[in-house]
């Protein structure tokens, strides 16, 4: 269960609570349909990829399941019929292996994702760099440790604090203006879209395009970012298994890693 | 009140018709808890299986835990303050409703049962739009350099939304349902407006209002949804029990056990001292 203003933002919102779609229960489905379990952080940019596919091969349906890849990999390892699994970490992945519906070794990372600071578009406090979420006052919000997206951002707080850029004292003069941890990275995301926070971090997937309206993004530069890697592998007993491959190979290509960029992610360099 | 039969010996016919009363209305209860039992069951074994899962031991040692009792206090300290505060706040309401015929009077009655059905979230996101940096009000707010959101005084709000419509409800039944006649004689008596109000009404509606004020303390109690969108979660500032609970679910099992089962036990044994003293004191009324 999760969280949201505003009619994008009930968009969000929606996105939120609505936890997760049934997956497809059709065993014997048709020729041309493709099942795909994909993590939520895919959704706009795999809805996007499957519209281009399916107006590429006319009479191919792409269905959908997103939701949080460890629910994803539980339905895998309950037996539901799938084709393509995308997991937005190598650990789920890994349970749908040990379940055995994925086959070790037939995997590959297919994208990245990265953290990024953002701050609300219009803010009286301003913000334009990663040195200014230490100045007093400045309320952030992360999201709970026990979140992955909380954890990493913790972990760049760490490692930004070595740097001679930040000084000793960053990690905990930030943690000093946080005025809230949330349960999940959207609620982070909706506070800052509110304005009701100055700073969040966040997924860099997190802020597509027709939020930069309403966010600003500060990068957080390579050597201190956390970065995660986003397996794709095809299932086992995919009931439509050459169809899934040419999915991935769209995925994988040039036109495919263009529109995962456009959605924040990082593309795969071949 | 039951009275027993003082002729002596009655007439046979008399003795097994009451009998077999008697054995109807035992076998009618028979029937009763049969039928009762499916959704009591269902009640009480949720509950049961958390007081069983946290063991005694690890309930104490959790107790101490600065995090524990920081939510623990927390939520004593923003409850007691939104009771006080709808007391306050919710009896002028509750009293312009009893006892005053006007236009629009429903529309108000229904604004107060809205909370009431409203999904805590959406009450959460209505406070943020209003109160919010951003928002409706929040903007004035914000220019004289009062920020709620994220504060207590935001947790204390998100309770008040969702909890202040019970008393309010139950206050309006209680003092609709005060004999007038008595207030009538009161102010005959010379008795001014407020003297009437203090003296006869508040004591004669004051079973209900108990009844009002406990449920509005044990919903502030609870309350989750309103309060981690517009307060957030910050451990000893805004991370009230329920929100302890939740964040903890998924990190330690044990000290959202813990918070569970005091919670539990807290609201109980309330509930149960409330409801005892009622009875006590309807019956002193009654005589």
């Amino acid at each position: 269960m999760e969280t949201l203003k505003h009619w994008s933002l009930l968009a969000l919102a929606l996105l939120l609570t609505g936890c997760s779609l049934p997956g497809p229960a059709a065993k014997g489905a048709a020729a041309d349909r493709l099942i795909v379990f994909a993590a939520a952080s895919l959704t706009d940019p795999f809805q996007e990829l499957a519209a281009q596919f399916e107006a590429a091969n006319s009479g191919v349906d792409v269905v959908f399941n997103f939701a949080g890849s460890q629910q994803l990999a539980q339905q895998l390892a309950q037996g539901a019929a799938v084709d393509l699994f995308a997991s937005a970490n190598d650990y789920q992945m890994g349970a749908a292996i040990d379940a055995g519906r994925v086959i070790s070794g037939t995997q590959r990372v297919f994208a990245g994702n990265k953290l990024v600071v953002i701050t609300p578009v219009g803010s009286p406090t301003s913000l334009n760099t990663l040195q200014d979420l230490a100045t007093p006052g400045v309320k952030i919000v992360l999201a709970a440790r026990n979140v992955p997206v909380g954890d990493y951002a913790l972990m760049f707080l760490k490692k930004a604090a070595t740097s001679s850029q930040f000084g000793a004292g960053y990690d905990q003069a930030v943690l000093a203006n946080v005025v809230s941890y949330e349960e999940n990275v959207k609620a982070v995301l909706s506070k800052v879209v509110l304005g009701e926070a100055d700073a969040g971090v966040v997924y860099s997937s997190d802020v597509p395009p027709a939020l930069l309206d309403k966010v600003q993004r500060i990068e957080i530069p390579e050597r201190l970012n956390a970065l995660a890697t986003y397996p794709i592998a095809i299932v086992a007993d995919a009931p439509n298994s050459a169809l899934a491959q040419r999915f991935l190979k769209f995925v994988l290509s040039p036109e495919g890693q263009a529109v995962l960029a456009h959605y924040g992610l990082i593309p795969v360099r071949e | 009140m039951v009275t027993t039969p003082t002729s002596t010996s009655p007439p046979i016919a008399v003795t097994t018709a009451r009998l077999e009363r008697r054995w109807r209305r035992s076998r009618d209860t028979v029937i009763l808890l049969v039928f009762s039992a499916p959704l009591l069951i269902f009640l009480a074994l949720p509950l049961l299986a958390l007081i069983v899962r946290a063991a005694p031991v690890d309930l104490l040692a959790n107790l101490f835990d600065p995090d524990v009792a920081q939510a623990i206090w927390l939520s004593m300290a923003t409850t007691t303050t939104t009771l006080l505060l709808t007391l306050v706040l919710g009896t002028p309401v509750a009293f312009l409703l009893a006892r005053r015929r006007f236009r629009g009077r429903a529309a108000l009655d229904t604004l107060i049962d809205l909370p009431i059905v409203l999904p805590p979230l959406v009450a959460g996101i209505a406070l943020l739009l209003a109160f919010g940096r951003r928002g409706l009000l929040g903007q004035q707010f914000s220019v004289m350099g009062i920020d709620i959101a994220f504060t207590r005084i935001a947790v204390v709000m998100a309770q008040l939304f969702v909890a202040a419509p019970f008393f309010v409800k139950a206050a309006t039944a209680g003092f609709a349902n005060v004999d007038r006649e008595i207030e009538y004689a009161a102010a005959l008596d010379g008795a001014s407006s407020f003297q009437v109000f203090r003296l006869i009404t508040i004591p004669l509606s004051g079973a209900a209002l108990l009844a009002g004020a406990i449920m509005t303390w044990a919903r502030a109690l609870g309350e989750f949804g309103a309060t981690i969108i517009f307060a957030g979660n910050f451990p000893g500032r805004t991370q009230t029990m329920p929100l302890a609970i939740y964040l903890g679910f998924e990190l330690e099992l044990n000290r959202a056990l813990t918070l569970s089962a005091i919670l539990l036990l807290a609201s109980f044994l309330v509930l149960f001292i409330v409801k005892v003293l009622l009875r006590q004191r309807l019956q002193v009324w009654g005589q």
